[in-house]
């Protein structure tokens, strides 16, 4: 295949950056998007140029590390994350626009690379429950009810890749932070804490800089995980009920 | 309490208020059928209702107090809302496809600023103003209503904002109760979008039929 690729080049965080035109030839419809950029930036290497820098780890779409917007859909057209979308999903003389995720509590560390740390603050905010660490209790110390246990598990799927921040158009991290409430939430363990992890996690949220949800669906539609919209739901309940009872 | 959540539960609420206003005002607006006294009796009876205990126009003035406190909750949390999202994304894409969500969902904010300019140009129409186009009296009800709606482009007007108004229920609705957090399975999720839809096309088009029937003739003095 040959393509031609629109990238998005910024040297550092301070700098201003942008898009830079790419021809690339002889590309397999069996290689993965990333494995594509690798030959891209193999090229790039050999001709003296500074390599595209991007995220990339565990290459089989379970990290969360990976994420590009391509032609101004999150990870690309397919329902997956980004090194698991094959060059198959495109055309031979297609144009291919590759933008880093925008949002401006992420911001462009250089070219693709986006800093996702204010998840990571979101999650110190309450996304965990206090327990002391130990030997492992036994699987049937803490009965849980099967829907509880698989709502919980669905949305812990959740990678923290944050295509839902990147496909809003208010730039709203709610379908991440309703994912870690729901999935906190359903279990017996998580219950102690419910009302002020939400009340802090909300709030931190918001101190990021994540604009409000507009319930429009764009997040549910470009996570590659497949998280429902009721969890952003279950978390204006969750609020809702932490504000009643004085949180 | 100044959460986005918090601003959305304000939105919601004021907005399931606005919701009761309208369905009351289009009751009001269907006893165009039945005819001019019908019509006019009902404008008298919202002033008399509750006498003696209130006094005459007393309801009608506790339902502006609420309006108008509602207008400001939501117009408030929109516009601050409006402005975090601006903030939350200050550096736009140069290609974003917004395909998965409905045209309404995006006309949300634009067509809340059309549609509180219409409510400025109505109140000056037949409230406040009361601007009769056919150059009329103005203090009948339902002939001012007639005379109105017998001008092709102020029913035009109407139709349009009628249309946009329907557009803001159909997303606003359902997105009320996911708001409220009354949307936690597909299952409910589902019957609150029908909700919306159904209850959006059931306001749109009963506001539709009285200016529609009195260009057409069939409503008329």
């Amino acid at each position: 295949m040959k393509l031609t690729l629109k990238i998005w080049r910024q040297a550092d965080t301070a700098s201003d950056g942008a898009m830079h035109t790419y021809e690339v030839d002889e590309i397999s419809e069996d290689m993965s998007f990333l494995e594509m950029l690798d030959v891209l930036n193999e090229r790039l290497n050999s001709e003296g140029e500074e390599p595209i820098a991007f995220d990339s780890d565990c290459r089989e779409g379970i990290c969360g590390m990976c994420g590009l917007m391509i032609n101004g859909e999150a990870h690309g057209p397919q329902v997956t994350t980004t090194c698991q979308l094959h060059m198959r999903s495109f055309s031979d003389g297609e144009t291919i626009t590759i933008e880093p995720w925008r949002a401006d509590p992420f911001p462009v560390l250089k070219d693709l690379c986006v800093d996702r740390s204010a998840f990571d603050r979101m999650i110190q905010s309450g996304g965990y429950i206090s327990v002391n660490t130990g030997a492992a209790p036994d699987a049937h110390a803490t009965p849980v009810p099967k829907d509880n246990a698989d709502r919980a598990f669905d949305v812990a799927t959740c990678i923290g890749c944050g295509a839902c921040v990147a496909a809003c158009p208010n730039g709203s991290a709610s379908l991440f932070l309703g994912a870690k409430i729901t999935h906190l939430g359903e279990l017996p363990q998580g219950q102690a804490e419910r009302d002020s992890r939400v009340v802090n996690m909300v709030a931190q949220h918001d101190h990021e800089g994540f604009g409000g949800c507009t319930n429009i669906g764009e997040c549910t539609a470009a996570c590659p995980k497949e998280i429902p919209l009721d969890v952003i739901s279950q978390l204006n309940k969750d609020l809702r009920h932490a504000i009643r009872r004085g949180y | 309490m100044r959460s986005t959540i918090a601003l959305k539960l304000m939105m919601a609420v004021s907005g399931i208020i606005f919701i009761g206003f309208v369905l009351l005002h289009m009751y009001g607006n269907l006893k165009a059928f039945s005819g001019h006294d019908a019509y006019n009796d009902y404008a008298h009876h919202l002033r008399t209702f509750g006498e003696p205990m209130l006094p005459y126009g007393g309801l009608l003035w506790v339902i502006r107090v609420v309006l108008v406190l509602s207008l400001v909750v939501h117009v408030y949390a929109a516009v601050t809302l409006w402005r975090r999202a601006k903030r939350a994304r200050t550096v736009k894409y140069v290609v974003k496809k917004n395909k998965h969500s409905t045209y309404a969902s995006h006309l949300m904010r634009w067509g809340g600023v059309t549609l509180l300019l219409f409510i400025v140009w109505h109140l000056l129409n037949f409230t406040i103003g009361k601007v009769n186009v056919d150059g009329g009296p103005t203090n009948d009800p339902y002939n001012l209503l007639v005379d109105s709606f017998s001008v092709w482009w102020l029913t035009l007007i109407y139709l349009v904002a009628m249309a946009m108004l329907g557009a803001h229920l159909h997303h606003g609705i359902w997105s009320s109760m996911q708001t409220l957090g009354l949307t936690n399975s597909v299952r409910e999720r589902a019957l609150a979008k029908r909700i919306g839809l159904v209850l959006a096309l059931i306001i749109t088009i009963g506001f539709s039929l009285v200016p529609v029937f009195v260009l057409a003739g069939v409503i008329d003095k």
